[in-house]
């Protein structure tokens, strides 16, 4: 496959699984506001998609849509890293899962803005802004949870250990990268970033960073996803795949 | 064959501005600062039109009521082009726009970060409620003197 298409890919298939797992929370988050901070992020993240997949779609040129792409592909054709597959559980895995993910997606992003591609840095610079924000949030919910209650901060520790073994993949550069000089940006330059980020919001919310480099990988490559991703797919896909083509 | 006159570019962004948005009806989507150039390419009148918020559902609409107030304006070919570089901003909203806001019960957006008062009883006695609100581009404040919650629009 082109690099660029599987590069896009990765991109797409982030916000698009990141996405869909977000908005498993509508209607049934723990309060209101929550429920509407979680639909909204979802939005962002399914709209970046539309962006991320229609331009690969387009560079693919194989007549598939952005949506054939999310409904259409199963679970090894999928390029997102394993910790956006990661189920929601409870709202502490998902803010730390949305913190983890934020504060890498921005630094990535952030990069991508300077890339030698007007197309590839449009779509990063309009990411940008929705993602900012959506970091605001994740970091302060994660500094009110770990620096609460003795439940709260429990939980979000128990979020943070399950969660850490999925952190290094987001760092992890391969042929893929290599092929695109100039537009993918270097992931383990941002390490160093995303660490002082990392040791500053735990330090404020009272939490203990793992320690432990362990890295479960597979995700960005679709060598080896979870066994989570194929149900979250049977879930998203079931419309397209029970009815081809069905449209409103 | 008789062909009407092509409007020029000034009478087509007053046709827009009474195009309402169709989230925040009290404000036109030339307020809203969505609008980014209007253009006749020979017999077809290109707009070129940028989202607000990459996922925002209200786009598409946009895009319908374009059309539909242009085709009422006897405007038959119109391209809708889509541009989101350089990215909307609030900046982009006009001064009559941020007025209109502020009257309809919705908080302008300021740099600073947050409403400078409540915009139902005027008080600077603010607080936040949540950093989203019932559109991608609101966010949820509330009047600790009126008690009173409202829409601020979020400053991007």
């Amino acid at each position: 496959m082109d690099a660029k298409v599987e590069f896009l890919l990765r991109l797409g298939d982030n916000a698009l699984v990141l996405g869909h797992r977000v908005s498993e929370w509508c209607g049934v988050a723990p309060v209101l506001e929550e429920d509407i901070a979680l639909a909204n992020v979802s939005l962002d993240l399914i709209g970046q998609t539309q962006l991320w997949l229609g331009l690969a779609a387009e560079i693919e040129d194989q007549g598939r849509s952005a949506d054939d792409l999310a409904f259409l592909r199963d679970a090894w054709e999928f390029r997102n890293l394993l910790l956006v597959e990661q189920p929601n559980r409870d709202f502490a895995v998902t803010m730390m899962r949305q913190f983890l993910f934020d504060v890498w997606h921005k630094l990535y992003l952030q990069a991508l803005t300077q890339a030698d591609d007007d197309q590839i840095s449009a779509i990063a610079d309009k990411s940008l802004k929705e993602v900012t924000y959506h970091l605001e949030r994740s970091q302060d919910v994660v500094i009110a949870l770990g620096d609460g209650t003795e439940v709260s901060q429990t939980r979000m520790q128990s979020a943070l250990d399950r969660l850490w073994p999925y952190v290094g993949e987001m760092f992890l550069t391969d042929t893929v990268d290599a092929a695109l000089p100039g537009i993918a940006p270097d992931n383990a330059s941002l390490r160093d970033a995303f660490d002082k980020v990392l040791a500053q919001v735990m330090t404020e919310a009272t939490l203990t960073i793992p320690d432990s480099s362990f890295t479960h990988k597979g995700g960005r490559t679709g060598a080896q996803h979870s066994e989570h991703l194929g149900h979250m797919l049977a879930t998203m896909q079931t419309l397209q795949r029970c009815y081809p083509g069905a449209s409103w | 064959m008789v062909t009407m006159a092509k409007p020029d570019v000034c009478q087509i962004m007053h046709w827009l501005d009474q195009v309402p948005d169709p989230e925040i009806p009290a404000i036109s989507l030339v307020d809203l600062g969505v609008i980014r150039d209007v253009q006749w390419l020979d017999d077809m009148l290109q707009v070129t039109v940028t989202p607000t918020y990459s996922g925002c559902p209200a786009t598409a609409v946009i895009n319908m009521d374009i059309e539909t107030a242009l085709k009422s304006h006897g405007i038959e070919k119109v391209a809708l082009k889509r541009q989101i570089s350089p990215p909307w901003t609030t900046d982009w909203l006009s001064e009559s726009g941020k007025v209109k806001l502020e009257a309809y019960g919705i908080a302008p957006p300021r740099p600073a970060g947050g409403p400078s008062k409540c915009p139902l009883c005027g008080s600077s006695a603010v607080e936040k409620i949540s950093q989203f609100g019932s559109t991608p581009c609101k966010a949820q404040w509330r009047c600790t003197d009126c008690l009173e919650p409202f829409d601020y629009f979020k400053c991007i």
